[in-house]
């Protein structure tokens, strides 16, 4: 199978504090990766290593075959359009409406008429179990945690993107908004194929959702597997966490 | 921290590495939004709507300083020039005071207070919120997005509302010239227009005083829009990290508009007047 997400090597240090002491792994095209660990271990980092947001001491990262340490700007940007995020406090434009939150990929990069962007916002607000007619012209404040990690999730994926980053999609979400959420990280990679890596501290999220989990400790990964896998291993470690 | 650590060189070392480095961070902002401000896509919208915020929001901001300032200067010349009976001159010293300094560099520090103030903040909390994290993950450029139109909203807007401040202030000076001081109108605006002779003109009908004073508003806009941008993109550490950014703001852009209009003055009398 062919990997969209190729990490090799990769170190990263702020002074002395290693945050990243040469991690590799890859994600593959319809995969779902979840990355565990405790706070402050790097899993965050590694999503924005990978949107190179930040940049690394040493190591590489690939992204559907470019090779972003060697990237210029453009090249960056245009990788970028291939890909969505959902970033933990959803940070959606707050000055904006949902419909022009969630459009705002279409209409940067696409000329396409006003009626098909608004038609795929409708089915983008869909897939999210969001009526278009009731949330389009709300502002991000007038919404709940719940409602707008999903407007976060449509604006990810209205560009249909090849690959999506998820950093603690169900952080402070109560755990019926969790299943949901975890339901349709699972619907996207089912039906529109999308391979993502998913940051969370949430056990039971990540056994319903991946089909492959890295387990991080102080810088390193320490496990890498099927949920199944890290559940019956025996590292003390990694039966402390999931205890 | 280890004691070797905070030997005084090693902190002095540390101190100006750091400064340096924002320095280069700086110009290399300023490079981004100049390729930015000339090349595709461009933010039409966005840009009419920073010349919207920076400029109609404050027009009513500088007039009022312009309307005190120019009673105030009318005021307290007078005391002066009484003593001389040549009351007849505040005109001169009102209209070149005005248009050559205290109109750009009195409207530039008031712009920076309320405009320059509000884009560190706007962009501290995106900043902060990921706003910008998120922009960029959508293959946005921030610079291009949000920094070339504040910048060349305020090179555009900054000009024009020194224009209203100098024509304020020399309404405020005519006002106490003719309720306190007795004159006439028509003298005291001869008086302004020699003041503006005096130095000459370009193209036979420009005056100097007023190309000067129209060239440094202009690069004080660019010096509040990007210091102020730089600093809100930079936030970090919560709500106070922006609060933060609004102040370093505000200062940084008030010393390097001070500090600019003393060698722009001395580049521009050297260039157009002598």
């Amino acid at each position: 199978m062919k990997a969209v997400i190729e990490l090799r090597d990769v170190r990263l240090a702020y002074g002395a504090h290693v945050v990243l002491n040469g991690i590799t792994f890859s994600v593959h095209r319809g995969e779902t990766l979840c990355v565990l660990g405790g706070s402050g271990v790097g899993k965050s980092t590694i999503l924005k290593l990978i949107l190179c947001l930040e940049s690394m001491d040493s190591g590489s990262v690939t992204v559907l075959g470019h090779d972003l340490c060697s990237a210029g700007r453009s090249e960056i940007f245009k990788v970028r359009q291939r890909m969505g995020m959902v970033f933990q406090g959803s940070a959606l434009f707050d000055s904006l409406p949902i419909f022009d939150n969630v459009a705002f990929a279409l209409f940067e990069h696409t000329d396409l008429p006003l009626e098909t962007i608004r038609e795929r916002v409708r089915e983008a607000l869909a897939f999210v179990d969001l009526d278009f007619e009731r949330v389009g012209e709300m502002l991000p404040s007038e919404l709940s945690g719940g409602m707008k990690k999903r407007v976060a999730i449509a604006r990810a994926i209205v560009h249909q993107p090849e690959i999506l980053l998820f950093d603690e999609p169900t952080s402070g979400l109560d755990p019926i908004t969790t299943r949901k959420i975890d339901t349709l990280i699972v619907k996207l990679r089912q039906e529109l194929g999308v391979s993502s890596i998913v940051v969370t501290h949430d056990t039971q999220s990540a056994c319903r959702i991946a089909n492959r989990v890295a387990l991080l400790q102080a810088g390193d990964i320490i496990f890498m597997g099927t949920p199944q896998q890290m559940l019956a291993a025996e590292n003390p470690y990694i039966r402390e966490y999931l205890e | 921290m280890p004691a070797s650590d905070l030997s005084p060189l090693r902190l002095l070392d540390r101190a100006l590495k750091s400064a340096a480095y924002r320095v280069q961070q700086y110009f290399d902002l300023l490079g981004r939004v100049l390729v930015s401000s000339v090349s595709r896509p461009f933010y039409g919208r966005d840009l009419t709507q920073q010349m919207d915020t920076i400029g109609v929001g404050s027009i009513g901001i500088v007039a009022l300083t312009g309307l005190f300032t120019g009673m105030v200067l009318a005021l307290q010349s007078a005391v002066e020039m009484r003593q001389f009976g040549a009351t007849i001159y505040i005109g001169r010293l009102v209209g070149a005071s005005i248009v050559r300094e205290l109109g750009p560099v009195l409207t530039a520090l008031m712009v920076t207070g309320r405009a320059g103030s509000g884009m560190a903040a706007q962009l501290g909390a995106m900043r902060i919120t990921e706003q910008i994290d998120a922009l960029e993950t959508l293959g946005v450029d921030p610079v291009r997005k949000l920094v070339a139109p504040r910048f060349l909203a305020a090179l555009i807007v900054l000009p024009m509302l020194t224009v209203v401040t100098d024509v304020i202030a020399v309404l405020g000076g005519l006002l106490i010239a003719v309720v306190k001081l007795d004159l006439t109108a028509t003298l005291y605006m001869r008086s302004v227009y020699q003041a503006l002779a005096d130095t000459g003109f370009i193209f036979r009908f420009i005056p100097i005083d007023l190309v000067q004073g129209l060239v440094k508003p202009f690069v004080f806009g660019g010096i509040m829009a990007l210091t102020s941008c730089y600093y809100g993109l930079s936030a970090r550490g919560g709500t106070e990290g922006v609060g933060r950014a609004a102040t370093h703001a505000v200062v940084t852009s008030s010393i390097l508009i001070l500090t600019t209009d003393y060698l722009l003055t001395q580049l521009l009398i050297a260039l157009l007047i002598e």
